[in-house]
């Protein structure tokens, strides 16, 4: 049981870190231009299909430096010839605008690679146990992406609030008219965001890549994990999407690792019910309803506190 | 004075002009609703009116929300979905016990499904309006599509819940098992659903759900909730999306997860869009041309989705008016009698688009048959003209149609601009004369 603890709460703040490399760009992109990126999750599978085929040339640790700077290079590119087009339509086209390019990227990326999952391998220098920890041995990997996801947020920290750049990103996070008066180029700030958020989330496919499964509907399956998060902690938050995602990262990799249900706590329901909706609900098991799991939680916090745990703005 | 009883006649001769060209056209969508099966009456023709219908009804109901109280939702499936599922079960109920309920009415129950799930979660799901209450859709959507899989005695899990529809008492001596007596039934939901929906934008609560889509605060001004508004569209949405699965059940017999799925989802938010969501026959178009496209599209190519969201993408920057938008954006040059001013540009233009067009289909076809080509060969045929998928001389023709197009067509785009100034221009100076 202890070993369970232990297990999961390692992986649950891994996958939380995970999460909150992906929330972050959208967060910072949302508090920037009051666009919600739907393409987010794309630009995520975009880096580890990127990281696989790089790999397959050049090998891991280049693909790890270059993957995610062509995925940048896309975000960038969506930015400048998609997005600011059509700003002037107003906040409901550029939703459309980044749902069409969720659609259309995930339907290139099966395209070309396929619909079955890709062979991406832990790299052969990373592939030994870290350490055992009861009976487990816990592969170095893992320690890996731990630590890649923190160096990331800090050096995300220290530049955003010690650099000259960081400073006008602040500023325009909040007052984007008046920075653009004092005569800094607001168009090219947003351009750099939008590709940094978009490499940001290059780099956490890069290495989610060999962990998680690489297959043409990862967009999918995060997709909407990544939106609670945001809603959970508050739009335009970063603090709060941190906690939001080590949270729902915690949540679910606990919910998955546990067997329990209803019929196990309390022993099987009267034979007399047959098959209904209660007999469902009381045999379900937590591991089977831990995919909905994070879209009770959006409920819940919808209802309790519509801003989010620590929301600022709300469009 | 002596002025305006002069024209009194005049203007009533032109409204009564106005609403004989209004009802006009309900009575001939009407007829053409009725003669279209004995025009076209194959199998194929008959199974693909069938699913246009279904999907203009699903589609308009889509407007009530998008287009007409401004709430862009990700998961209104759910209500076709539960629309769906309670038609099937009322369908095995009457067949099971008997009740003198005949098939008719089955839609009917399914509109109470979309209803009575859009009134449980509707009222949370209201509080905002933007962006948020897109994510809050998109959330609850995935939430009860998940929970349709782990319910599996309501929504039979992934092999879905079947029904006879054949089973149910007989009307009007019709047993509802031929494809054309299954038309005639979508035929007339869809006449009733479309009146009652268009009947709903000339409401005051039609008008007060437009106010809130422009401004909500100025509708609490003048003493309306903005919450409560919304939570009525969205009901009479849920209501008629319901009324879709319904039919939709009816026709396939079958009703299953993907009823509610975030792909169904999609397909609608999809057709209205691009069919234009401010006009009430916008949704109609869209409904028509995505369910010809999805039918169409798949048997020619293998990456139809790919070509879908391209022409959603495109739709999204260059036209957000949807197709509907376009037509109606002619409409003053058409009465001002300037059209012809902008005709000769579209015609010249037409080819280097064209052209750019192929050049991209070309490209795509290629890099797919490239990657995919398991037993088909690397020849694609494009127009009649085969292309060899692995020989340069394609790769090249694909560049230069596309980036040869793509030149040329700018300078041609840039020539209908400066005609369509020139006959707004005149458009707009016949009508300060007139």
């Amino acid at each position: 049981m202890t070993e369970l603890i232990v297990i999961s709460t390692i992986n649950g703040v891994l996958f939380g870190m995970l999460l909150f490399l992906l929330s972050s760009g959208l967060t910072v992109i949302f508090s920037m231009m009051g666009i919600l990126n739907f393409a987010h999750a794309s630009f995520y599978m975009l880096g580890a299909f990127f990281g696989f085929q790089l790999t397959q040339w050049f090998g891991f640790w280049p693909a790890l430096v270059l993957a995610p700077l062509l995925v940048g290079a896309v975000g960038m590119a969506v930015e400048r010839y998609g997005l600011r087009n059509t700003h002037k339509h107003g906040h409901v086209a550029e939703l459309l605008l980044t749902f069409g390019l969720a659609f259309a990227i995930e339907e290139i990326v099966s395209m070309i690679w396929g619909k079955s999952p890709m062979d991406y391998r832990v790299p052969a220098t990373l592939d030994f146990p870290a350490f055992t920890v009861f009976s487990t041995n816990y592969p170095a990997y893992k320690i890996f992406m731990l630590v890649v996801s923190v160096a990331i947020f800090v050096a995300l920290l220290i530049t955003l609030k010690r650099t000259r750049i960081g400073l006008i990103v602040q500023a325009a996070l909040t007052h984007p008219n008046m920075v653009a008066n004092l005569g800094h180029n607001v168009g090219r700030v947003f351009m750099l965001v939008f590709g940094v958020g978009a490499a940001l989330a290059g780099v956490a496919g890069v290495i989610a890549g060999p962990a998680l499964v690489t297959q043409s509907d990862m967009a999918n399956l995060l997709g909407p994990i990544l939106f609670v998060v945001i809603v959970f902690g508050g739009l335009g938050s970063l603090s709060g999407a941190f906690i939001a995602s080590l949270f729902i990262g915690l949540v679910q990799t606990f919910a998955v690792a546990l067997n329990g249900s209803l019929a196990g706590a309390f022993g099987p329901l009267d034979p007399s019910f047959g098959p209904s909706v209660i007999t469902d609900i009381w045999n379900v098991t937590i591991s089977q309803i831990a995919p909905i799991l994070p879209y009770v939680l959006l409920v819940l916090i919808l209802i309790v506190r519509p801003m989010g745990l620590m929301g600022a703005r709300e469009t | 004075m002596i002025d305006a009883t002069a024209s009194a006649p005049g203007a009533a001769a032109k409204s009564r002009g106005q609403s004989l060209r209004f009802y006009g056209i309900w009575v001939i969508a009407g007829i053409a609703l009725i003669v279209l099966p004995l025009i076209f009456s194959s199998g194929g023709s008959l199974t693909s009116f069938c699913l246009v219908g279904i999907s203009i009804i699903f589609a308009l109901s889509y407007n009530i929300l998008l287009g007409q109280t401004g709430l862009l939702s990700f998961g209104h499936a759910v209500h076709y979905g539960f629309g769906g599922f309670l038609a099937i079960h009322v369908m095995n109920a009457v067949t099971a016990h008997e009740w003198p309920v005949p098939l008719p009415f089955i839609p009917l129950f399914g509109g109470i499904g979309g209803l009575a799930l859009a009134v449980v979660i509707g009222w949370v799901m209201t509080k905002r309006a933007g962006t948020v209450f897109a994510m809050i859709s998109l959330g609850i959507g995935e939430l009860v599509a998940s929970s349709s899989l782990i319910l599996r005695s309501v929504f039979g899990g992934e092999s879905g819940i079947t029904t006879d529809r054949t089973g149910l008492p007989h009307m009007f001596g019709w047993s509802f098992g031929p494809q054309i007596q299954i038309y005639y039934l979508i035929a007339f939901w869809l006449m009733i659903s479309a009146v009652a929906m268009y009947a709903l934008t000339r409401t005051p609560l039609g008008r007060i759900c437009n106010a809130v889509r422009d401004n909500p605060e100025r509708v609490e001004f003048i003493g309306y909730d903005p919450h409560v508004v919304r939570y009525f569209a969205y009901g009479f949405a849920g209501f008629f999306a319901g009324i879709a699965g319904g039919l939709s059940a009816i026709n396939f017999e079958i009703a299953n997860s993907a009823y509610l799925g975030a792909a169904q989802s999609g397909i609608v938010l999809f057709a209205t869009f691009i069919g234009g969501t401010a006009y009430f026959f916008g949704p109609i178009l869209g409904a028509i041309l995505v369910t010809y496209l999805q039918l169409g599209l798949a048997d020619v190519t293998t990456v139809w989705q790919l070509y879908f969201g391209i022409i959603f993408i495109g739709i999204v920057v260059f036209a957000p008016g949807g197709i509907a938008g376009i037509v109606m954006m002619h409409r003053p040059l058409i009465r001002a009698g300037t059209l012809g001013m902008v005709l000769p540009s579209y015609l010249i233009a037409l080819l280097p688009t064209t052209a750019l067009a192929c050049g991209v289909i070309l490209a795509i076809e290629t890099v797919a048959r490239y990657t995919q080509s398991e037993g088909q060969g690397t020849v694609i045929n494009l127009l009649g003209i085969p292309f060899d998928a692995v020989s340069p001389l394609t790769w090249l023709a694909a560049a230069v149609l596309t980036i040869g197009g793509f030149l040329v067509a700018r300078i041609t785009w840039r020539r209908i601009a400066d005609a369509w100034n020139r006959a707004a221009t005149a458009a707009r100076d016949q009508e300060h004369h007139a």
